[in-house]
């Protein structure tokens, strides 16, 4: 299908058309903070951002979600599953990278041994429209693990800003089909080649941060390499990087009973936390930060490839930006490939 | 700045050489314009990497806690006040820290300059004597830097260390400001105002405990938010639970916090954690004449008792 073109002053009232229809979410400016959440009215997408400083994980993964209630009486178990049937979810405009991340994010709540309700109940008729990136962060490195500024993986329509208009291009047939809903003109060529253009700029713009080829065996190699004590001695072992990273999927979870009844949630958690590997017997197997953040790192670029066949990092930066004690996770990396 | 790093590097090596301490804990360069890293420095050849800015705000004594060896530290005045209440509480031993105490002129806030270029990215700062400069893709702009500093750094009244070892620079004079001037105006609302501003704070935490990790005085060998058994709070980020959290800990906190804000510097989503802090701590400066991290001496308030300790914000809250 043809590129089509979209006038950015048009974005406001094509998003309260798809509300009619879908559950959208897209960034939006809270308190001085662009996060991507459920909007009521086009006008409140905010598109002139950088990036959300949260992913957009917690709208298929939330922070903390019911799996179910239970109440007993009379010895009977009366137990329900809070699974409802929702209106289409549609992610308006984020970043390339985080539509890649929902790639690895599928697979894991995907698998063939276990299919995650909660998450496939909102994932199903999920459409994602992402808008590329013109102009990346110099905390950017999608490139060196495999993305780009303009990444198509994860996208089901992929819009590029070239001024007053955004070029669409259409990616899946369930792209094409959100697309259908509304008038759209062909991009002419002109438009097409300003597209190109940005499109070059924004990928030379990426330098290459950290280098992947070999990295895997490297780390397999040096998992008791004292290095780790020294990478991992300013990390204060919070949960920054993990709860701001769109791959980081690891969940725990825990009953809030009350009297007869209660509920079951799951919630985020962290390996950065000492309670995430606290065993009942008192053993804790990654006592120390040290532990805990090769774990973070091993996970990521090595056990990820051999559970799911890709790297559990999209390279949007945010561990980069928002480390408390400035512990960039590129420098990191780098130092392990220079052993 | 310059200056003030040479000097501390050659702190840090003599002590080193002369097996004085055998770990120098201070702040090198960061891997981002805006940011200096705290470092952790071993061998007199790495003394180097030390240096001084208007960056270094991670509160440094964090990383004393459990620590069984000699130890120096680059330690600004809110970092020596945690310091001497990490004395205090025994958590430290005052022969086993050699405190290379420098006056701050305070630091600079890296959102508050974010915010003021308007989302236009940094690339590159220089630090002049009194002013900033910011280099980006074709833009310079040239900031006063006493004017983007924490807020935290504003209401300090006690930039010089308390206790050092060794002094680095010289003295400032400290400001006459009425730091709790905030707290005075927040008391003036309602019961329902404040719980509403409160519970808006609280309800953009995502609970990653970096405000938690990121505190000298916050080094309990096992947080209540972390008990199991039993649970003592929901692990949700329901408003409910995120709330108890924040005054928990504030109360936790309360005569022992020395308001570096730490706490508010490492939040990823901007919650006002500070504010129950620092009412507290006004509190126990009206109520006990107290103030944490000032002398080693003093009693803290929370670890005696007396029996003319007021109490009529008990009976009558």
């Amino acid at each position: 299908m043809k590129a089509k073109i979209i006038r950015k002053q048009d974005i406001a009232d094509l998003l309260d058309n798809l509300l009619r229809k879908y559950e959208v979410f897209a960034p939006v400016k809270r308190d001085d903070l662009v996060v991507c959440d459920r909007i009521g009215s086009g006008s409140e997408a905010f598109l002139d951002y950088t990036n959300s400083i949260k992913p957009p994980k917690e709208i298929l993964f939330p922070q903390s979600e019911t799996l179910f209630t239970y109440s007993s009486f009379d010895d009977a178990a009366n137990i329900k599953v809070p699974l409802s049937k929702e209106r289409p979810y549609l992610l308006f405009g984020i970043r390339p990278c985080d539509a890649r991340s929902l790639t690895l994010l599928d697979k894991v709540f995907n698998e063939e041994k276990y299919k995650d309700v909660y998450y496939l109940n909102r994932r199903a008729n999920m459409v994602v429209v992402a808008i590329g990136c013109v102009k990346p962060r110099a905390t950017c490195f999608c490139t060196s693990v495999g993305g780009g500024p303009f990444s198509p993986e994860g996208s089901d329509l992929l819009l590029a800003d070239i001024g007053d208009d955004y070029i669409v291009q259409v990616i899946t047939d369930k792209g094409a089909k959100l697309l259908e809903e509304r008038e759209a003109e062909d991009a002419g060529e002109d438009k097409l080649a300003l597209m190109r253009k940005a499109i070059r700029e924004a990928e030379a713009s990426i330098l290459p941060q950290i280098t992947i080829d070999g990295l895997k065996e490297k780390l397999d190699r040096v998992f008791d390499d004292p290095i780790w004590g020294v990478l991992s001695e300013k990390c204060i072992s919070c949960g920054v990087c993990t709860y701001l990273c769109p791959t980081c999927y690891c969940f725990d979870i825990v009953d809030e009973a009350r009297d007869s009844g209660g509920e079951r949630l799951r919630i985020w958690d962290s390996c950065q936390f000492p309670l995430f590997t606290l065993q009942a017997s008192g053993v804790n197997p990654r006592p120390t930060n040290k532990e805990r953040y090769r774990q973070r790192i091993m996970h990521k670029f090595s056990y990820c490839i051999d559970d799911y066949g890709q790297i559990g990092c999209v390279g949007c930066g945010r561990c980069v930006t928002e480390c408390p004690v400035n512990l960039d996770i590129r420098q990191v990396l780098t130092t392990i490939s220079n052993k | 700045m310059t200056d003030l790093s040479n000097q501390i590097r050659e702190s840090a090596r003599k002590l080193l050489q002369q097996r004085e301490v055998e770990l120098v804990i201070g702040f090198e360069q960061g891997t981002l314009p805006l940011r200096n890293t705290p470092c952790f420095i071993r061998g007199q050849e790495e003394a180097e990497r030390l240096i001084w800015g208007s960056f270094c705000d991670n509160n440094l004594a964090n990383y004393l806690v459990k620590r069984q060896e000699k130890v120096a530290i680059v330690a600004k005045g809110c970092d020596v006040r945690a310091i001497v209440e990490l004395i205090k509480e025994k958590q430290v031993t005052r022969e086993q820290v050699i405190i290379i105490g420098i006056p701050c002129q305070g630091m600079v806030d890296r959102r508050r300059i974010e915010a003021e270029l308007e989302g236009k990215e940094i690339l590159e700062v220089g630090e002049g004597d009194d002013k900033l400069i910011l280099k980006g893709d074709g833009f310079t702009r040239v900031l006063n830097w006493n004017e983007y500093l924490y807020p935290s750094c504003e209401a300090c009244t006690h930039r010089n260390p308390v206790i050092y070892d060794i002094l680095i620079g010289d003295m400032v004079e400290e400001k006459a400001t009425d730091r709790y001037a905030d707290i005075a105006e927040f008391e003036t609302k309602s019961p329902e105002e404040r719980w509403q501003y409160i519970s808006d704070e609280a309800s953009k935490c995502i609970r990653c405990y970096a405000c938690r990790n990121t505190c000298p005085l916050c080094y309990c060998q096992e947080c209540f938010v972390d008990d199991t058994h039993p649970q003592w709070i929901g692990k949700t980020t329901n408003i409910s639970d995120t709330i108890i959290f924040h005054i928990m800990r504030a109360l936790h906190l309360a005569g022992r916090c020395v308001e570096c804000g730490a706490c508010e510097r490492a939040c990823p989503t901007g919650v006002d954690i500070r504010k129950l802090n620092r009412k507290l701590a006004s509190d126990v400066k009206e109520l006990f004449h107290y103030e944490a991290g000032i002398s080693l001496d003093q009693v803290a308030p929370l670890a005696t008792f007396r029996p003319d300790d007021p109490e009529g914000f008990m009976l009558n809250p």
